[in-house]
């Protein structure tokens, strides 16, 4: 086995195309086995304990270490589990694939992670635009409650757990885990202010952990083959497996679960099979549309972990990989990400919601020939009242990292292909037609 | 329509229930309103959500304004959603969203005379690997171009089908996937409400899952 084959989110699909969802093959390559372990030979703190020792960083887009964050849950009762699969980060495609090919592994993980911290409630926040993975895990879901590892005894052992899909309804900030459950009890998606965390407040004000679909998805196999060896794949702060959807421009787009670690050019050229048409490789976002883009000068041969990505100014996010040949004019690629948060803003953070939608205006005359040369200072001007400093990690000036987002493309091409805007900006047309 | 059925109201009951606190309960009651009314979010529809959660009308709405997928102007029979964010836009969906329009004469964000489509630029629906992508009544396209999508709108508007499916689109209309679907999905759409078993949206060739609501119900819930 090379470094990079060790599949253990993916390995079922890719081996049984045609049934990898149903509860029939997922028992016949051990499934389930991870959760009758647990229940009958481990005390609910030695599985959260396996969490903590397997290193695993949370998959939606902040890598924050899941064991620490399960850490934090506050004792009272009742406590509720919540599921992020509201997926809607530009660029990212892992989840939608989890949940339509192997429900049964993240529903496995939901009962391991319910066991693992007393809680019988959890809650599935799909996306609205998601209804196919929502029907397999709604089917999913009942066919665990039939084979007994849902519902109020569980496996005969008295652990009682129970599980509710709910759907969004078009709205990507609902993907930020306050917002999430302020949708989740029936209110606008509205992030909310940090304390109290959802751990202490969260969903009906309750201790709440929210925990990304991959990130669950993790947990039978933690369970199964024990933490500490999950900690050995790959780098030491970067563990485990890692789901990468990779598209744009690149000749074989698709998810690849691979162990981190190895660099951007084995990445995009050797598993993703190069820039297609003969063109060159311009630049690439590295982690979501959120995350400041990359450039084969200086980026192209570091590797693909959280901290070097972080090092270099950037984040690996939710693991969306987007990447663009030298045909992409940068100006109208940042107004599309640009337009895409304004679209989003929820409006309660003046900088965001006012913000946002200057820039895309800007951006929108530069792209157009109306441009004038004050607007690439300006752009600047405006993100740092977003986000003062324009720093990395950004600081904000909102309640939540939407607004900030909105400036990493201006930073990027205000960084590295400033003549590329002024030209824009001098020629009055788009140089790239 | 005005009031609920009373098969629609015991719908609702069992959405309620599903959670511990009713107002929960919004959003899924806002889907079924819709589906009451063909895909249209009406001021009745609402008013009804709000008895059936215990808030007053102008917090339904308020709820219901913040998501996109509420279409209080109304919608369709067809809702064509093209993304348009950032790996779709590298690959060319602006010129798939020109063919859709065009050929049904149907600007973005615009519902049609007839009422046969609504057209609509969605940001990203999480199909970048298949770029460019389109949905139908939330039901996916892969892998779009221009010409085909054209092909799309036309067998919508001729065949006008009862429910989509997105398997079956994906074979006529689609190309290049974000990954490996595997075996065809029994269910598909039968308004522009994601169509899901315990809503009663979803419909089509499979028994109806254990436990849940009755799988092939048409939208206004039949007899009561």
């Amino acid at each position: 086995m090379t470094a990079t084959s060790t599949k253990i989110l993916t390995g079922r699909m890719d081996a049984h195309p045609a049934d990898s969802h149903t509860i029939e093959r997922y028992l016949a390559t051990g499934g389930y086995e991870a959760l009758r372990k647990a229940l009958e030979t481990m005390a609910p703190e030695d599985v959260a304990a396996e969490l903590k020792a397997s290193n695993m960083r949370g998959r939606g887009g902040a890598n924050f270490p899941t064991g620490v964050k399960w850490g934090f849950l506050a004792a009272t009762e009742p406590r509720y589990l919540v599921v992020n699969a509201d997926e809607s980060e530009p660029g990212t495609f892992k989840d939608r694939m989890l949940l339509e090919r192997d429900p049964h592994q993240m529903i496995e993980g939901i009962a391991l992670s319910c066991y693992a911290l007393g809680i019988r409630q959890a809650f599935v926040y799909v996306r609205g635009e998601y209804p196919r993975p929502a029907r397999r895990v709604e089917r999913a879901i009942a066919e665990a409650y039939r084979h007994g590892f849902l519902g109020n005894d569980v496996l005969g052992t008295g652990f009682a757990c129970d599980v509710v899909v709910h759907l969004g309804a078009g709205a990507y900030i609902c993907g930020e885990e306050t917002a999430l459950l302020n949708s989740l009890e029936g209110r606008r998606g509205e992030p909310r202010i940090k304390p109290p965390f959802p751990a202490v407040e969260g969903l009906y004000a309750r201790p709440t952990i929210v925990n990304n679909v991959e990130t669950l998805s993790n947990v039978p196999w933690i369970v199964t083959n024990g933490g500490a060896q999950y900690a050995t794949i790959g780098p030491e702060t970067s563990a485990g497996t890692r789901l990468f959807s990779l598209s744009g421009h690149v000749a074989k787009p698709g998810n690849y679960e691979l162990v981190m670690g190895l660099t951007w050019r084995e990445f995009i050229y050797d598993i993703g099979g190069g820039i297609p048409n003969g063109r060159e490789l311009k630049a690439w976002i590295p982690g979501g549309a959120s995350a400041p883009w990359f450039v084969p000068d200086p980026h192209l041969d570091t590797p693909v972990t959280i901290d070097d990505v972080g090092k270099h100014g950037s984040m690996l996010g939710s693991g969306a990989v987007v990447v663009m040949d030298d045909t992409t004019c940068v100006v109208r690629a940042a107004m599309n990400i640009v337009q895409f948060f304004a679209h989003e803003s929820c409006g309660q953070c003046t900088p965001c919601r006012e913000g946002t939608g200057w820039l895309q205006r800007m951006l929108w005359r530069i792209e157009n020939g109306a441009g004038r040369p004050v607007d690439v200072d300006l752009l600047l001007d405006v993100s740092d009242n977003i986000s003062p400093g324009l720093k990395w990690p950004p600081a904000m000036t909102t309640i939540c990292p939407l607004g900030p987002s909105a400036v990493s493309p201006i930073t990027t091409i205000t960084t590295y292909f400033r003549d590329e805007v002024a030209a824009h900006v001098e020629e009055g047309v788009c140089p790239l037609g | 329509m005005s009031e609920w059925s009373a098969a629609i109201r015991e719908r609702a009951r069992a959405l309620v229930a599903r959670y511990p606190d009713r107002r929960s309960a919004v959003m899924p009651l806002l889907y079924l309103a819709m589906l009451t009314e063909d895909g249209d979010l009406t001021e009745d529809g609402m008013r009804q959500v709000a008895e059936h959660t215990g808030l007053t009308p102008a917090q339904v709405q308020s709820v219901a304004s913040f998501y996109t997928m509420y279409k209080r102007e109304g919608v369709g029979r067809y809702l064509v959603s093209v993304c348009t964010s950032i790996s779709c836009m590298l690959l060319a969906a602006h010129d798939v969203l020109d063919a859709v329009a065009d050929e049904t004469g149907v600007p973005h964000g615009e519902t049609g005379e007839d009422g046969t489509f609504s057209v609509e630029h969605v940001e990203c629906i999480g199909a970048c690997g298949g770029a460019p992508a389109v949905q139908v009544n939330y039901e996916l396209i892969e892998g779009v171009t221009p010409d085909k999508a054209r092909e799309l709108c036309r067998w919508l508007r001729d065949g006008r089908p009862e429910v989509v499916f997105s398997d079956e689109m994906q074979a006529l209309f689609g190309g290049q996937r974000s990954f490996e679907w595997g075996p065809k999905e029994p269910e598909g759409a039968v308004a522009a409400v994601p169509a899901i078993a315990h809503l009663g949206s979803a419909a089509g060739s499979s028994s109806p899952p254990s436990g849940g609501s009755p799988a092939a119900q048409p939208p206004g819930g039949g007899s009561t």
